[in-house]
């Protein structure tokens, strides 16, 4: 294994265009780092992000969002009171991946590029309507983060492609996020449903919605229904049950031992109402 | 081979690793410094706890590359030569441990809470600690060393 510490994305983008075995980034390595102990993927070239100026720097964007570079971890997106006021639902997501000592090294990016269904913080960002910076050797873009997964393990990034930060837009007034999943322990498990909801209202009325839903299906999934059964509603009684159809409508689980297809579709209705309405509470407060 | 420069305990280091070695692996092997253990490899027991500039992580999850002009702070560091730390002494007071396997791991982390928060809850050190796994004590005495020695430390300063 070839262990690369590339001082530009441009250069981090150029290593992986280059190379010809199995490549993976190195941001906090909480997923790379247990796939190569448990000898499931050792990759040929590992390219660690880390010595990357900036690239733990969470900076307020002219348009007024954020920009968070792509190795900052759970803990200084934690310490960040502007970033938690504004984008309390991401901050929490990212907040219940692992343990104290996860914390200190997981990232947003990692857990997006890792792919995996059940990824916390996914379902957060793309509510929010997060985007991300791709660096490849073709130059840069941004894309939706709900473009980012294509299945479990995989991501619609090519090779030679690297991410150089997330990108939340600006909250606005009346604005409210909150993210939830259950596991079946308190701490330091994976999500069995995890439910984002990011909202916008004027007075009683919502007038903007997105939800999106981590692990009922191959991808997490943004539920463009469950947007409709919000916007234009006081989240009264009969939205909040439309709400609930619209999320376990969008189910496409699978059965293991967290939970059976049933559960996972019973409990992402009853996750997406309960997050509705803390993100509601927050965007009025 | 990977050459590596970091300080450790306050000690400069220079060492000569392979690039997938673990950090934990080059504290214990190369380094000598065999408080850190490794109970599982893979970031859930917390055995192998350090502070990498002062947070606490999984150094089974950390490369000894990455260490690169980082600082290092294990379990070693925490006594004031024969002196005790207090966690340390409470954890002796308390019996907070039996084989004593997931004890440096928690020591450092515990330290590094007190360190932010002199005064935790119990939950809050229960929560701060969840990623620290102990198949002996029941956690009970751990968190009631913990809590003690956060009294004593308080009343000290
Ligand atoms: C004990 C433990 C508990 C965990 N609990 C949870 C949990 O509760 N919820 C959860 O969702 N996850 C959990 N995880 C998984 C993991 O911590 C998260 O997925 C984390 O966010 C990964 O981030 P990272 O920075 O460590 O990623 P890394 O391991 O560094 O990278 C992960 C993947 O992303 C790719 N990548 C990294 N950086 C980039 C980049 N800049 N551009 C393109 N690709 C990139 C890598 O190639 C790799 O494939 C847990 C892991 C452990 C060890
Ligand atoms: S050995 Fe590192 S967490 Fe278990
Ligand atoms: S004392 Fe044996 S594991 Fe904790």
């Amino acid at each position: 294994m070839r262990y690369h510490t590339p001082s530009s994305f441009e250069d981090a983008s150029a290593i992986a265009a280059a190379a010809t075995g199995v490549t993976r980034f190195l941001a906090g390595g909480t997923d790379v780092l247990v796939q190569l102990r448990s000898d499931l993927v050792t990759p040929d070239d590992l390219i660690d992000i880390k010595r990357i100026a900036g690239v733990r720097d969470i900076t307020r964007r002219d348009d007024g969002g954020w920009r968070i570079g792509a190795a900052a971890s759970g803990v200084e997106l934690a310490e960040h009171e502007a970033l938690i006021a504004e984008w309390p639902g991401v901050v929490e997501a990212l907040e219940l991946i692992g343990s104290t000592q996860i914390q200190a090294r997981c990232t947003l990016v990692g857990n997006l590029c890792n792919g995996s269904p059940a990824a916390d913080s996914v379902p957060a960002m793309i509510a929010a309507g997060a985007t991300v910076n791709v660096v490849s050797p073709e130059g840069a873009r941004e894309i939706a983060v709900e473009d980012v997964p294509t299945g479990p393990g995989m991501t619609s990034l090519g090779p030679g492609e690297v991410v150089s930060a997330v990108n939340l837009p600006p909250r606005g007034e009346g604005g409210g996020d909150a993210y939830l999943r259950f596991i079946p322990r308190t701490e330091m498990d994976i999500a069995v449903v995890g439910a984002g909801v990011n909202l916008v209202r004027e007075g009683e009325t919502i007038t903007a919605a997105r939800v999106a839903l981590g692990a009922v299906a191959p991808t997490v999934l943004l539920v463009e229904e469950a947007r409709a059964a919000l916007v234009g509603s006081t989240l009264d009684d009969s939205a909040l049950a439309a709400l609930a159809k619209a999320a376990e409508a969008a189910c496409r689980p699978i059965s293991d031992k967290r939970g059976t297809v049933e559960f996972r579709t019973h409990v992402a209705g009853v996750l997406t109402r309960r997050a509705a309405k803390i993100a509601y509470g927050r965007a009025g407060a | 081979m990977i050459h590596v420069s970091t300080t450790v305990n306050g000690d400069a280091h220079e060492l000569l690793c392979d690039p997938r070695e673990t950090l934990l692996d080059a504290l214990r092997d190369r380094l000598e410094l065999t408080g850190a253990k490794e109970g599982c490899g893979t970031g859930d027991c917390g055995a192998c706890t350090v502070l990498l500039d002062g947070r606490p992580v999984c150094s089974c999850l950390v490369l000894a590359a990455e260490a690169e002009g980082h600082e290092v702070r294990t379990v070693e560091g925490i006594a004031d030569g024969e002196e005790l730390h207090p966690l340390q002494r409470k954890f002796i007071e308390h019996a907070a441990l039996q084989c004593g396997i997931c004890t440096p791991g928690i020591l450092v982390a515990a330290k590094a809470l007190l360190e932010r928060n002199p005064d935790p809850s119990e939950t809050e050190v229960r929560y701060w600690l969840a990623g620290n796994l102990c198949r002996c004590t029941g956690y009970d005495k751990i968190i009631r060393a913990v809590l003690d020695a956060a009294g004593e430390m308080r009343e000290a300063t």
